[in-house]
């Protein structure tokens, strides 16, 4: 079931939460939902999810509008919302009874569905507590049950590892996968690791709009359109090399690093590369070039730039 | 209807589990106990076998008592987040406010089921007009189903339960106290609000009365409590 999100727009009085956003998201995809807080990820979230309706604009499920048949799409979709709410004084096993029920899975397979969750949310020991009795590593797993128990098509997750140990965490995230391989899930994280681990592609929103759509890849590449390689040069004199790299076609940029080193870090101007130049410069004046690695981007870098320039 | 029995359902277990339940029926049975057998103007003294000196308590009882109940049905929704857990599961918001508002509406049928005793022991003691108890029941759920509707709206506005147990006092006493004491002057402003006024529909139906404009009173408060409360949850869809 694909999630097809139109030009959608939300005001909070004169603030605009979500300006204009449209993006899809395809049947066996994992999509990241990236951005800093306030820039409208969880109102795009409440939105899909037919909490609140749009300004303007529409998002389809699986054809279906949120905004003509909402009780329709809700049937499809599992949701984790940002701050895991539970009603705290239920036993988790009466707590997933009543999900299962309103989620309307048939009575017959309600109690199977209720002990794969708990299998496989790993709540066996405690699946007799009461849910403000529990950590709150277990209180997300119960909300991740909660999602899941009536096998949705489109699954909402918003910052789904939160309060989990590093072991958890993994086998959450393997979970995830193994769900997105024939489901549609959507992502909401600040930890960009996990996005990047977890997901096939990246949407970052900020200010209310979307500013980069892609995989991790093409998304480092969109943002450094300018090679830029770390270069260390010896048997030299440190200002000739410096002025004769400056002095290249290809160049842009040259950045000394600290002095006790003979590194450089060389910025090409966009869309060439310099690294052969490079070579060749030093090949023709005896230098002895003993590194050239290419400089990749982090993710954080391209999220900061993404998000504060925009 | 089916989704809204699993609403009502899990409210009416958290009205147990929380002991919210359990006080609420032994104050209410403590107090009409009280004033209908052993003090005050209770049977003995008057003398008759009929209940009126019951409902005469309940009336007051049940007047502080609804909000206490209603209070937290959509208050702590709000506060813990739960509502959005609820809003987006296949549920419409009307079957939500019904749902509450049927839970709060069996606890009071419950409560009210423990104090038919009272009137078997009358009716063994003396000649009672059946009509009249009968009556005097129903109208006591007409005016506790009113009650609910108004606390359910005034805990649809507040993340607060305290809050929404003073609004629905503050809404309340104007029907229960304030246009009775207001109409029983004389002009048409007076005639208005005399009309309004709960007590004057709840006493013509505890009389044995039975007129369809009592009825009709009843549920036009039911439907604009349940209406504003509608109206409440949705503001999230045009603001916050």
């Amino acid at each position: 079931m694909e999630v097809i999100v139109e030009n959608i727009t939300k005001t909070y009085g004169f603030q605009k939460a979500v300006d204009n956003i449209s993006f899809k998201v395809n049947q066996g995809e994992i999509v990241g939902f990236l951005g800093p807080n306030g820039a409208g990820k969880t109102t795009t979230m409440k939105i899909i999810t037919c909490y609140m309706r749009p300004n303007e604009g529409d998002v389809r499920i699986g054809g279906v509008s949120v905004l003509e048949n909402p009780e329709e799409v809700k049937k499809h979709i599992g949701y984790l919302p940002e701050a895991n709410p539970l009603y705290k004084e239920m036993p988790v096993i009466d707590y997933l009874h009543f999900v299962a029920e309103i989620q309307g899975v048939p009575s017959g397979k309600i109690r199977e569905r209720i002990l794969e969750m708990i299998k496989i949310c790993g709540l066996k020991q405690e699946r007799y507590k009461k849910i403000n009795e529990l950590s709150k590593g277990y209180q997300q797993r119960v909300g991740l049950a909660q999602a899941l128990i009536h096998d949705p098509e489109v699954l909402i997750l918003d910052e789904p590892t939160s309060g989990l140990d590093p072991n958890q965490i993994v086998e959450i995230r393997e979970l995830i996968r193994r769900i997105g391989r024939e489901k549609t899930v959507i992502l909401c994280s600040h930890i960009l690791a996990e996005v990047e681990a977890t997901c096939d592609r990246i949407l970052i929103i900020s200010k209310g709009q979307l500013v980069a759509d892609g995989t991790a890849n093409t998304l480092r590449k969109q943002a450094q359109d300018k090679e830029i390689v770390k270069v260390t040069i010896e048997d030299g004199e440190r200002n000739e090399i410096y002025r004769s790299l400056q002095a290249l076609d290809a160049v842009e940029l040259v950045d000394l690093l600290p002095a006790n080193t003979q590194s450089y870090e060389v910025q090409s101007k966009p869309g060439i590369s310099s690294r052969k130049a490079i070579f060749r410069l030093c090949a023709d004046k005896g230098w002895t070039l003993t590194e050239m690695t290419p400089i990749e981007r982090k993710l954080e870098e391209v999220f900061r730039e993404l998000t504060i320039t925009n | 209807m089916n989704k809204i029995w699993i609403i009502t359902k899990r409210e009416l277990r958290s009205f147990f589990d929380s002991l919210m339940a359990y006080v609420m029926i032994v104050l209410f049975l403590g107090f009409s106990g009280f004033f209908t057998w052993l003090f005050g103007n209770d049977i003995f003294l008057v003398n008759q076998a009929s209940l009126q000196s019951f409902f005469g308590i309940s009336f007051w009882t049940l007047f502080f008592f609804i909000p206490a109940v209603t209070m937290g049905l959509l208050a702590d929704e709000r506060k813990s987040g739960t509502l959005e857990l609820l809003v987006t599961k296949p549920v419409s918001d009307w079957q939500i406010i019904a749902g509450k508002f049927f839970a709060a509406f069996f606890l009071i049928c419950i409560t009210l089921a423990l104090t038919l005793p009272y009137y078997i022991t009358v009716a063994s003691i003396g000649k009672v007009d059946h009509g009249a108890v009968w009556m005097g029941y129903f109208g006591l759920l007409f005016m506790s189903a009113s009650y609910i509707s108004i606390g359910l709206f005034a805990s649809s506005i507040t993340s607060n339960q305290i809050v929404a147990f003073l609004i629905a006092l503050f809404i309340g006493i104007f029907f229960h106290l304030i246009f009775g004491l207001a109409g029983s002057s004389g002009g048409w402003v007076a005639g208005i609000l005399g009309y309004l006024s709960l007590s004057n529909h709840y006493e013509s139906m505890a009389r044995g009365v039975v007129d369809s404009k009592d009825i009709l009173y009843f549920l036009s408060i039911i439907f604009t409590g349940l209406i504003g409360t509608e109206l409440a949850l949705s503001r999230r869809n045009i603001s916050n």
